[in-house]
């Protein structure tokens, strides 16, 4: 008994096979795969309902969905993309990456791993099945009030609701928990020699995200059971007829809002400088300013967010406080864009796809920024307030700057998590279908917005009819050519050219000193960083 | 800052005259407020501003991605660890210059902007207010002249239009008509006071630059100044349920002398309907005038035919409420009858005492009662409505 526990223990050769070893695995590669995959499947699900919303939106008049059903389908996809999609994605990358990157065998909380990825499936499967529910007559289909889920909408609203509000408490859960190891892990299990100030820049992007969910995923988790006991247990938080206020729900949602946003993007930041450092062949540029500007944006995000909502009516004071608090997050940005650049500058550049995607990410994502900017100052803002300029600014933010970020790391790590070399020419065209495909979708968007088209409607007078076509084109595009990046990522994890264990020549850093792909359990020796 | 100003103008100057040759809109509509002008202001510099950033960045990038590249054997430059107090002096640059943008020369402006925007009383001549319901809004005349004039204003698009699948020709303004338009007298400062009866709403038209948020149970407010007579079309920007993209809002602004030619008919419009109210209706004039009623207020939610759209929408077609009695045995009202229901309202349900005067109260509930496939055969006189509101 004692020796085969000994053996077993040693060796970790058997695992158990088939569905059990996804099922029980406390690995974290085989988490981190799970992860990503889990994100890959649900971005597709997210997309094609973003796509039945953009066929509707095709031209003026209804064609295809009745207006519920388009309300239900614009709220259920952004929950998807930010929660299903986006974030585990980040995650999954956590997962494989960092223990590689930091020199340590596995996540400090294994089994807490296992059950943060498996919270994910059923909170999906809630969030989407009220629309089946639907189609046997239960019910009135999902949640209908946009992401945001805004009283005193959401407390008339059915049992979508209460299907998206169970969905976020599981999502937000397995948040804190990812949230937790993180910390713990990068606390205590890095390599000798590597301190804070040395650890990767992708660690410290995850270590200040860790942070933030856990400082603001519970007072969404408040608001939304305080809507939950307002709807069934007569509370009245946010109606006015009992004392409460629907506007105090949107400063609760936008406390853990908008810092979502820096939650969403953070990572990012952490592995974008380090893909530009890989393929400039020189150092990433200024990596104190770098982590000092991820505290300072930490910080802010924090502290700003009633922008969300200037139109909603505020104190003078109060307006000019969020305006200028916001104004001041572009300053840790600029210095962010400015050693992103300096890091590019008099480098040996050569553009592989990660490198492509990269420096794309660069110049849509500055869109978004600067756009942002614009958002900031009041008077403007009751013009672009709910109007397109704000959806196509957030895309900018959350699809370039978030999911196109992800495409990046996917392309720069996926040689090292299977071994094998992805086709670099579907790769390349796969970066410039995505990039030219999402500009020609959200370019006319800013113009829409600016002409005056609201957000969230099904149908549009007839000013607006040729954007909503040139967009709509360039949205069926983008999604198909998605099927790229699905078809790249299959046929290089089931084989192809093999990789070198640095797959990258200027790739500097632990992860690029193992096999490609590495061994199941990795590390089992520290490596001693200098 | 004056330079800004000018160049801010003379590109305002170009979108426009873009705007009129082309069928697309590159920027906002032409403003009509001087709140709608400073806005237009504020995003041109602002777009002037972040094109710049933006052009600047992008070439120098340009520059280093086609010459800094391995394929030109450009051999990348060995960062001797950069000293801190260079990596310092080089990074605070960067900060310093969008330190400058953002609190001087675009914080600057925008503090002035937001004291105006926000100074609704100083000045104003006038008060209405603006009540947003699930799918429609509602103006009253607080003071002057027009006090006590309190319509309601409603998608006037031919339902065929809006329906799923209608392929022949729309209206010209399509989706932004609706049957009583707010009127405005040109040049007057208006205070516009902003509530909700069910959810939140935005009222937003956008060449007068003002949006604010109608919350349930408070009073938000704005103002609107307009400077040019004329049409304006605008629409809700809260989304607030399955009408959301169904309630425009239309303005018209008048000269003060059509105005006031405006408020007298209108008052008079309002004391023939107040008269209605005490003579005795039959009950043909009385289902005759409901059906109207009926399908320009109620049918959104409870449908043509009054299958209504269950389990959010009830039917009216053999509902016990609009079957069951009205009064008691005391001559009262009885609560939950249907009566109660149309006055006051339950959850989605709006209270529509608010809203329909006594006749139109009287005529729709008839309707009801006597179609719609139901026949219960009473009739409710508008002096009862008149009555039961005391």
């Amino acid at each position: 008994m004692s020796t085969t526990t000994v053996a077993h223990h040693e060796e970790h050769a058997e695992h158990p096979s088939g569905i059990m070893r996804w099922l029980t695995t406390t690995n974290h590669k085989d988490i981190g795969t799970m992860y990503l995959t889990f994100s890959l499947i649900m971005f597709f699900v997210g997309g094609s309902m973003i796509l039945a919303i953009r066929a509707e939106l095709f031209q003026p008049g209804l064609q295809l969905l009745n207006p519920e059903f388009f309300n239900q389908l614009i709220g259920v996809h952004a929950l998807i993309m930010i929660f299903a999609a986006l974030m585990p994605a980040a995650t999954g990358f956590a997962n494989w990456m960092i223990p590689l990157q930091i020199g340590a065998p596995d996540m400090a909380l294994p089994r807490l791993n296992n059950w943060g990825f498996w919270l994910l499936p059923p909170s999906a499967i809630l969030l989407t099945l009220p629309f089946t529910l639907a189609l046997f007559g239960i019910g009135d289909g999902a949640l209908a009030t946009g992401w945001t889920f805004y009283p005193p909408l959401s407390v008339q609203g059915g049992i979508g609701v209460d299907f998206a509000i169970f969905a976020v408490h599981l999502l937000g859960i397995s948040s804190v928990l990812g949230s937790i190891n993180i910390i713990v892990t990068l606390f205590n299990m890095r390599a000798p020699g590597m301190t804070l100030m040395k650890m990767p820049m992708f660690a410290w992007g995850w270590l200040i995200t860790a942070f933030l969910l856990i400082a603001t995923i519970p007072v969404l988790a408040g608001a939304v059971t305080m809507l939950l006991t307002d709807r069934h247990f007569g509370t009245h938080f946010f109606d006015a007829a009992g004392g409460g206020d629907p506007i105090m729900f949107q400063h609760l949602f936008w406390f853990f809002g908008h810092p979502e946003v820096y939650i969403l993007l953070l990572p990012v930041w952490g592995f974008i400088p380090q893909i530009l450092e890989t393929f400039s062949r020189k150092p990433m540029y200024g990596y104190k300013a770098q982590v000092y500007s991820f505290w300072a944006i930490g910080a802010l995000s924090v502290v700003v967010w009633a922008h969300h909502f200037f139109t909603a009516g505020m104190p003078v004071p109060a307006l000019l406080y969020f305006m200028y608090s916001t104004m001041a997050i572009s300053l840790p940005l600029a210095v962010l864009f400015f050693c992103w650049i300096k890091t590019m500058w008099k480098g040996s550049m050569s553009f592989e796809t990660p490198m492509l995607f990269a420096v794309g990410w660069i110049i849509l994502f500055g869109i978004g920024g600067l756009t942002g900017l614009m958002l900031a100052d009041v008077a403007a803002d009751a013009q672009y307030h709910n109007s397109y300029f704000v959806v196509a600014h957030f895309h900018y933010t959350l699809f370039a700057g978030g999911i196109m970020g992800i495409m990046a790391g996917t392309y720069y790590w996926l040689p090292k998590m299977t071994g094998h070399m992805y086709s670099e020419k579907l790769g390349k065209l796969h970066f410039w279908l995505t990039a030219i495909s999402f500009n020609l979708t959200f370019i006319p968007q800013f113009f829409l917005g600016l002409a005056g088209m609201p957000r969230r409607i099904p149908d549009y007078a007839l000013q607006f009819a040729e954007f909503n076509m040139i967009s709509s084109i360039a949205a069926f595009v983008l999604g198909f050519s998605q099927l790229l990046f699905v078809y790249n990522i299959v046929s290089c994890a089931r084989g192809g050219k093999k990789a070198t264990d640095q797959v990258w020549e200027g790739a500097k850093g632990l992860e690029w000193t193992l096999p490609s792909p590495p061994p199941y359990h990795s590390f089992t020796e520290q490596p001693i960083v200098k | 800052m004056q330079v800004f100003k000018k160049i801010g103008l003379g590109l305002a100057a170009m979108l426009a005259s873009l705007n009129a040759c082309a069928e697309y809109a590159w920027n906002f509509p032409l403003p009509a407020t001087p709140m709608a002008t400073d806005t237009l202001h504020v995003h041109n510099k602002f777009m002037l501003i972040a094109m710049a950033i933006f052009v600047v960045v992008l070439v120098i990038m340009i520059y280093a991605i086609f010459s800094h590249r391995k394929s030109k054997n450009f051999k990348p430059v060995t960062d001797k660890a950069p000293s801190t107090a260079v990596e310092i002096f080089w990074t605070l640059i960067p900060f310093a210059i969008l330190l400058l943008i953002d609190f001087v020369i675009m914080g600057i402006p925008a503090y002035h902007s937001v004291l105006m925007m926000e100074d609704t009383r100083d000045k104003a001549t006038m008060v209405i207010k603006i009540t947003g319901s699930q799918w429609r809004w509602q103006y009253e005349y607080m003071d002057g002249d027009a006090q006590g004039i309190k319509f309601i204003s409603n998608l006037s698009t031919p339902k065929e239009q809006t329906e799923k699948g209608y392929q022949g020709v729309k209206n010209e303004h399509y989706l932004l008509e609706v049957d009583n338009h707010l009127v405005l007298p040109v040049g007057e400062k208006v205070r516009v006071l902003m509530t909700s009866t069910d959810v939140l709403h935005n009222w937003w038209v956008p060449q007068f630059g003002s949006s604010r948020v109608a919350v349930p149970g408070f009073i938000r407010e704005t103002w609107v100044q307009i400077e040019k007579a004329g049409t304006y079309r605008g629409q809700c920007k809260e989304l607030c349920g399955k009408g959301h993209g169904y309630m425009p809002v239309v303005v018209d602004a008048l000269p003060m002398a059509e105005y006031k030619a405006w408020v007298a008919t209108k008052k008079e419009e309002l004391a023939k309907a107040s008269a209605g109210a005490d003579k005795v209706w039959t009950k043909e004039d009385l289902i005759a005038n409901g059906k109207l009623v009926y399908e320009k207020n109620c049918a959104v939610c409870h449908q043509i035919t009054g299958a209504g759209l269950p389990p959010a929408f009830p039917p009216l077609t053999g509902s016990k409420i609009a079957n069951g009695p009205i009064f008691g045995a005391d001559g009262k009202y009885l609560k939950d009858s249907h009566l109660d229901r149309v006055l006051n309202g339950v959850r989605v349900m709006p209270a529509w005492k608010a809203m329909l005067n006594d006749t139109e109260i009287a005529s729709v509930i008839t309707y009801e009662r006597n179609a719609l496939g139901n026949s219960v055969g009473d009739m409710l006189q508008p002096s009862q409505v008149k009555e039961a509101r005391q």
